[in-house]
């Protein structure tokens, strides 16, 4: 009988209930696509500038990250890798020499990042190979480098022409030399596309005069979330020299706060959202609450208990927001089951505009089921609160008062 | 007979304004099983008032009420939603019908109230609306039937929960005279047919004639007292 009576009541004022139930459903699309949006872009960021890039685990000669210069190198030792390599979770280790050079063709200049790297351990890390847009890919043992887009375009070099390298080594030698231009890259992240070098480990370790020496091993593990276990792991392995082992969160502190930030800005609009719909949702509990003062009278005075009354408001409460969330889920879950697996790229000229900004153009959308869940915990909490008016009105009420005319 | 309403020395007293209203004042009344009682009197005298207080739906400044030797006046709001449940059929004014509910729902829904199995529920109500003569609208929202007609499924209504007295507070003040009539003959007849107890207040001198008892108050106290 509750249900019957809580149906048939919602249905008795349909516009007003239709109203409260589609903009609740108005509000859970919204937040989802943005909270999707967002969550999504802050996956993409992470991914590119951490799964591809600084890998989620990294070992330094102590003080390298503060001070990354050559002379804080440490000798590559494969052997005391293996062992890291044995722990759970860890799929393989990546060693690189980096440092910086200026790289020139014919009369362009600009500064560029080397990389020196296993080419084929860099590739399980940064899936460097399926980057190359022209050329071909390092091979082990490699003479030549590949230059990435923005970088090769400034220089205009394309494969096969000659790039000067010039620089300093290890503990002040002189570094320079020419290096023919195997392939061009191309990354998403545009710090990385105007910049980056990549070079075999060995000619690099000749190129700085750095023999057997590496500035960092990156690791690659199967589940971020075990970075901080795995992390003190390696330190354990590490202890007896001076290194640092940093985590992802260690190694893109800036990336990490702006999604913090981000993030904070995004749930402030949330919740503006939600304050709109709830001041909605309070006026609709208002009004049946106020409507039905008579018949509520009516219907304590024939011997209704007052908990059997505010369960049957209770039901309606729950069955418009029930209704409201559930729409809004499934409305929004195949467009964004779409656009997760579909990500909307930016044509040309804003994809340039947007990376300035050191963005990746493309809007990337995630599938966490947080997103969903949030959403519904929030409108559900929020019904339940405002409910109380209603709950409040009737157990206070009294049928003399409610049934004067 | 037994006497099933026995109010004793009781008094409403308003506050509202500067001066007290005494709604009731110093009034006592007993109403035995099987009666057919009209209380009348002018707007304003305190039949409302009265009716609220007999049916525990409002508390006496002073004196008490029993029903069947239990003082209701001192019960609990919970207790009497549940005293009135057992005990005592309502018929108000108007708009007493839940609006969602057809006319038989709205009459099992007393007997839901009181937990009566389905078939038992369903029996009595189409029982009663057929002794109301309202029984071809069985399936019809309160919305679709006339002032009458309402009124004739609340007095259904009223019976259905098989209560001690039934309380009509100016059941016909909305309806032609006509209906007026019709209503009143058939709770007679469930008076006569099912020893049901009435008190119902009214003005209306037509409606007057048709009561066995006529108990008229005058500023909240009772000025005659006439069996029929
Ligand atoms: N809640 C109230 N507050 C103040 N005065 C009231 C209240 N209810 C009734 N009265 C007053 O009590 C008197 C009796 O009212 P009522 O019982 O409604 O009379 P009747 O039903 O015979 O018209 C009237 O003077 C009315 O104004
Ligand atoms: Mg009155």
């Amino acid at each position: 009988m509750y249900t019957t009576l809580a149906w048939r009541n919602i249905w008795r004022n349909k516009r007003r209930s239709l109203i409260t139930i589609l903009s609740i459903t108005f509000a859970v699309l919204l937040a989802c696509v943005m909270r999707s949006m967002q969550l999504g872009s802050y996956g993409r960021m992470i991914e590119n500038s951490v799964r591809f890039y600084t890998g989620y685990i990294q070992i330094h000669k102590d003080g390298y990250w503060n001070d990354k210069v050559i002379d804080n190198s440490f000798v590559y030792d494969p052997e005391k890798l293996s062992e890291v390599n044995q722990l759970k979770g860890v799929q393989t280790f990546v060693p690189r020499l980096e440092s910086f050079a200026l790289s020139s063709f014919k009369n362009q200049t600009k500064g560029a990042l080397i990389m020196g790297v296993d080419p084929e351990r860099e590739d399980e890390l940064t899936r460097v190979k399926s980057k190359v847009v022209t050329g071909r890919y390092l091979k082990p043992g490699d003479e030549g480098i590949l230059v990435s887009q923005g970088l090769a375009n400034y220089l205009k070099v394309s494969v096969g022409d000659t790039v000067v390298l010039l620089g300093q080594g290890y503990r002040g030698a002189n570094a320079a030399g020419l290096f023919p231009v195997r392939g061009i890259v191309k990354f998403a992240m545009p710090q990385q596309n105007n910049q980056l070098v990549y070079m075999d480990l060995a000619k690099a370790q000749w190129f700085y005069a750095a023999d057997q020496l590496i500035t960092s091993v990156a690791l690659v593990i199967d589940d971020p979330d075990d970075a901080p276990k795995i992390t003190r792991q390696v330190e354990e392995i590490f202890s007896g020299g001076s290194y640092e082992v940093m985590d992802w969160k260690e190694l893109v502190p800036d990336l990490v706060q702006s999604i913090e930030l981000d993030n904070i800005s995004g749930k402030v609009m949330l919740w503006i959202l939600y304050l709109v719909i709830g001041f909605g949702m309070f006026g609709t509990y208002l009004m049946m609450t106020a409507e039905r003062q008579y018949e509520f009278g009516v219907m304590i005075s024939v011997g209704m208990k007052r908990l059997q009354l505010q369960t049957i408001v209770l039901l309606e409460i729950t069955f418009m927001t029930s209704i409201g969330v559930l729409v809004g889920i499934m409305l929004s879950l195949p467009a964004l089951t779409y656009f997760h697996f579909n990500p909307i790229y930016f044509g040309a000229e804003a994809a340039k505009a947007i990376e300035k900004f050191g963005v990746e153009a493309v809007y990337a959308f995630s599938l966490d089921p947080v997103i969903f869940t949030n959403q519904a915990y929030a409108i559900f909490i929020m019904a339940i609160v405002l409910a109380g008016y209603p709950i409040w009105s009737i157990h206070k009420m009294r049928p003399v008062e409610s049934m004067r005319p | 007979m037994s006497t099933i309403i026995k109010a004793i020395n009781i008094s409403k007293v308003y506050h509202k304004s500067t001066v007290p209203v005494h709604a009731v004042n110093n009034l006592s009344l007993n109403i035995e099983e099987g009666e057919f009682t009209a209380i009348v009197g002018p707007s304003g005298c305190g039949k409302t008032t009265l009716l609220n207080i007999l049916g525990g739906l409002d508390q006496p400044t002073e004196g008490k009420v029993e029903v069947d030797g239990t003082d209701i006046s001192s019960m609990k709001d919970s207790e009497l939603i549940d005293f009135r449940l057992r005990n005592i059929g309502f018929v108000f004014q108007a708009y007493n019908l839940i609006p969602v509910l057809t006319a038989r729902e709205n009459v099992e829904f007393i007997m839901l109230l009181q937990k009566r199995n389905k078939k038992e529920r369903h029996d009595r109500a189409m029982e009663l609306l057929e002794s109301m003569d309202i029984a071809d609208k069985a399936n019809s929202k309160p919305s679709q039937l006339s002032g009458g007609q309402q009124q004739r499924v609340a007095v259904a209504r009223a019976l259905a929960s098989k209560p001690r007295f039934i309380l009509a507070d100016e059941p016909t003040a909305n309806l032609d005279s006509s209906s007026t009539n019709n209503l009143l003959d058939l709770m007679a007849k469930m008076n006569e047919e099912q020893k049901a107890t009435f008190i119902f207040s009214t003005h209306d001198q037509r409606v007057m004639d048709k009561a066995r008892r006529i108990v008229t108050l005058e500023d909240g106290a009772i000025v005659s007292d006439v069996k029929r």
